[in-house]
């Protein structure tokens, strides 16, 4: 990453002229607010940052940052942001999307993310709902939700991302809530400055469809001070509690990355086709 | 004695068979000869018949020939198979231990291969090199030319040791010497010397690979699938050694998003898939189209619909490549015709690519990935790499381009610049400048979503029709640039055939053999079926009475593109059994028209 000289930068140095098109009150704002302020503290050059995501309201995302951008398609954020690190390792990237991008249609990119760890942040706005099309379940949605695609209640169980990216061994996992402006910017912060995969999954409640403020102002509550983010062990027993919402770093681990090794594995030289076609004659 | 022969081997997947014959191949054209050949092996790595097919010729060789001269049936399922391809009056050589031949049709020698690799050479795995040796033999190359092939084959062989190698020299000598003592000779074809020429030997999917180096391509991902995945495989091995990024993906979704990621970064960028797997590339070649990416998809083309045959050749996904996806979606479309092809049109895809920002899609098909073909090393020249159209890069100011630094004269032209860049400027020519990220550079979002000239969300129904004419623009603008096509045959010509992809050699041989028997025939070949290279196509229909589009697919994807954009309703030859045309169903076509 390459820091600025820049003395300060403030949340306005990041933000587009484009306005927000979610409903008054939608979590993502915190969200939004959360990574401006991360970007501005860590001083991200906007010609060297990309905002990569997929389709749902929270994938609107780039179009609000004054940094590069690029709004995918449903459920691809993971690797597209993946295919740019590997061809630009020296470019910071950043994935973003909803429930549905990462825990449905494109769950299965979260497992070999997981596995290559390509330095890149994956910040996930979880509101437990589909909120572009209008409230169906989403993989988040409790046991027995009620909504229009479930009218008898949901019958699939509820999908834990925390726990999931742990089992994972995602080497950065962490929770943050979108109420929690403040400390989801810090967590942002550290996701992007670990070198690697890192997963930050933002509770982000849907005013409009799925209303979970006052759940999750209840359930919501750090993880002890004296835990240790080296102990995947007991990070999974947090992310597993039934009652409480943990926010915080679950685990961190340095691993080397996909990008970097890749590289390092020959040294490169320039190509010249007589010298290559030299093996066909 | 005729300087031109067609050998088939016939035999059981797994005994050595193909690996036989591309040593064949690659002696025969190392010693001087052209060489053009075709296979056809079971999806299965063990097991199954599965035939070899070399055309070795002193003269340049256009397709895998309409007969096999030789038959080399290494078991008695591949007589029972293969005879009725083999030329009457061919050679049909066979091994006593298996099978007799009943048919009179055919000269037949009989040579016990089962019998020499386990009694003289007393290692049965030989029985490939035995069936070598008697080739050498019967027909020729010579026997140095093999052996030669041999030893640098098997010590590049992680199954190299001296024992092996001295059973293969004699497992070649035995049966070299058993034709020569117990056969007599009752056969034409004999190979004699020729002049060495400067060629190289490779097939499609090896110079797909030396194409996509060639134009500098930076980045690969891909996901394994019958016959793409050697492209994927060379390039995993190739790319880091030129400082590019290679990724195995997780599906052939994530592939092509991987790929359109890199090439937002401003890395030159490819996939290489087929049926099944361009399938599951539909939506993301959509948003290329939307976002204005460039990106090459190789669509090696198999015989489908669903999973078909993995191992079979079809031109069926024409359709699919022009028209696949929701929504009006330009993209453009290159097909190479032979092996140069794959070399000279990936360096043409990867410059299309930039210089319309558009995905280019690259359809080969099974039987080109695979045909091993002699080609003249002077085709294999460096590429003058086109860049995209880049907006003038903004005075860099460390950390934002427009935005952080002092005021001073510098920092408001820079200001000036950012506050002009509209990514998807309306232009004459449908192509906008854009930006790539990096130190100066002035950010845009990309997006799949209908967006105005700065790229961001609009569906005003009048950006929106400005949009789609923009993009579309750069169709028409790619017509009036790219090469068009020349016709080849008769200039009188009465009877024309159009065709596109991996036919043209038994389609410019049938057009040769039938202006000797005295027909006005021509031919002009498509590579470029995206946008269609419309003034070659009006003249060339316009010149002639009858059109024949012989293609290798079930419904006429190009006849029926013809038909919708000239009103043409061409006479249709379709095969689609899994193996390409030879010269002679085309020829028999064109004698049924006069």
């Amino acid at each position: 990453m390459v820091q600025s000289t820049t003395p300060t930068l403030t949340l306005k140095d990041y933000k587009s002229e484009v306005k927000p098109t979610w409903c008054p009150g939608c979590g993502d704002f915190g969200v939004l607010n959360a990574t401006l302020r991360s970007m501005a503290a860590l001083k991200l050059p906007v010609d060297q940052t990309v905002v990569v995501s997929g389709i749902g309201c929270s994938s609107r995302f780039p179009h609000f940052i004054r940094t590069f951008g690029f709004h995918s398609v449903h459920g691809r954020a993971l690797p597209v942001a993946q295919g740019l690190k590997m061809a630009r390792p020296d470019l910071t990237v950043i994935a973003v999307g909803g429930d549905g991008d990462f825990f449905s249609i494109g769950v299965g990119h979260l497992v070999h993310a997981a596995l290559r760890n390509i330095d890149i942040t994956a910040i996930v706005m979880d509101n437990e709902t589909y909120g572009l099309t209008k409230g169906q379940t989403s993989p988040t949605s409790p046991h027995g939700h009620k909504t229009k695609s479930s009218p008898y209640g949901l019958l699939a169980s509820q999908f834990n991302p925390v726990a999931t990216a742990l089992s994972l061994n995602v080497s950065f996992v962490a929770r943050g809530y979108s109420a929690r402006p403040k400390e989801l910017a810090a967590l942002i912060e550290q996701a992007t400055l670990h070198r690697g995969f890192s997963f930050v999954h933002v509770l982000s409640p849907c005013p409009t469809f799925y209303n979970t403020f006052d759940a999750w102002d209840a359930a919501v509550a750090p993880l002890p001070e004296e835990h240790d983010p080296s102990n995947r062990l007991k990070a999974l027993g947090y992310a597993l509690d039934s009652e409480k919402q943990y926010i915080g770093l679950f685990y961190r681990e340095e691993r080397p990355t996909m990008e970097s090794v890749a590289r390092e594995v020959v040294a490169p030289r320039e190509f010249r086709i007589e010298e290559y076609i030299q093996r066909y004659a | 004695m005729e300087n031109e022969v067609t050998i088939r081997i016939g035999g059981e997947s797994g005994e050595g068979t193909i690996s036989g014959g591309d040593i064949l191949a690659l002696a025969s054209a190392r010693w001087g000869y052209h060489v053009f050949t075709f296979r056809t092996f079971p999806a299965e790595i063990l097991g199954g018949p599965c035939l070899f097919q070399v055309r070795i010729s002193d003269r340049p060789v256009k397709s895998m020939g309409d007969y096999a001269d030789v038959l080399i049936c290494l078991n008695k399922e591949a007589y029972d198979r293969n005879i009725g391809d083999l030329r009457r009056g061919g050679v049909l050589v066979y091994d006593p231990g298996d099978f007799t031949p009943e048919s009179d049709d055919f000269i037949t020698y009989a040579v016990p291969f089962n019998e020499l690799a386990r009694k003289e050479v007393q290692l049965f795995q030989t029985k490939n090199m035995v069936m070598l040796g008697a080739i050498a033999g019967l027909f020729g190359p010579p026997l140095e030319a093999l052996l030669q092939v041999v030893e640098s084959r098997l010590s590049k062989s992680r199954k190299a040791n001296p024992i092996l190698m001295e059973k293969n020299r004699l497992a070649l000598d035995v049966a070299y010497r058993y034709v020569r003592e117990k056969i007599e000779k009752r056969d034409p074809y004999q190979l004699g010397p020729v002049e060495k020429a400067d060629r190289v030997v490779l097939n499609g999917n090896q110079a797909v690979v030396a194409g996509a180096l060639a134009a500098g391509c930076g980045f690969f991902a891909g996901y394994p699938i019958t016959p793409a995945s050697d492209i994927m495989e060379a390039l995993a091995k190739e790319l880091p050694q030129v400082g590019g990024a290679f990724l195995q993906a997780e599906d052939e979704m994530a592939a092509l998003a991987a790929v359109l990621g890199a090439s937002f970064g401003g890395v030159r960028a490819m996939t290489a898939t087929s049926g099944p797997g361009f399938s599951l590339m539909t939506e993301l070649i959509g948003l290329a189209s939307m976002a204005e990416l460039p990106a090459v998809i190789v669509d090696a083309q198999r015989a489908g619909p669903s999973t078909g045959m993995p191992t079979k050749m079809e031109q069926a996904d024409l359709s699919f490549a022009l028209y696949g996806g929701h929504g009006d979606t330009p993209r453009l479309i290159v097909a190479p015709a032979n092996v140069a092809d794959c070399y000279t049109l990936m360096g043409l895809a990867f410059n299309m690519a930039d210089r319309y920002q558009m995905p280019v899609i690259f359809l080969t098909d099974q039987s080109l990935t695979a045909r091993v073909e002699s080609v003249d090393r002077s085709v294999f020249q460096p590429f003058t790499i086109e860049g995209r159209l880049e907006y003038g890069k903004a005075a860099s100011n460390g950390a934002n381009g427009a935005n952080g630094a002092s005021s001073n004269g510098k920092h408001e032209a820079a200001a000036a610049l950012a506050a002009s860049f509209a990514r998807y400027a309306y232009t004459a020519s449908g192509i906008s400048p854009m930006t790539v990220p990096g130190p100066g550079a002035i950010p845009y979002s990309a997006t799949g979503l209908e967006h105005d000239e700065h790229g961001h969300p609009d569906y005003e129904p009048e950006d929106h029709t400005a949009m789609m004419q923009k993009r579309f623009r750069k169709l028409e603008t790619a017509a009036q640039e790219l090469p068009q096509p020349e016709p080849y045959g008769d200039s009188n010509a009465e009877i024309g055939l159009i065709g596109w992809g991996s036919t043209e050699g038994a389609i410019q041989e049938a057009v040769d053999r039938a202006r000797a028997k005295g027909y006005k025939v021509a031919s002009l070949h498509l590579r470029i079926l995206s946008p269609l290279p419309d003034r070659a196509l009006r003249n060339f229909i316009s010149s002639v009475k009858t059109v024949i589009v012989p293609e290798c697919n079930y419904s006429g994807q190009l006849a029926n593109l013809l038909g919708a954009r000239y009103g043409l309703q061409p006479i249709r030859v379709n095969k689609f059994g899994g193996i390409p045309f030879t010269a002679g169903e085309i020829l028999r076509a064109i004698e049924e028209v006069c």
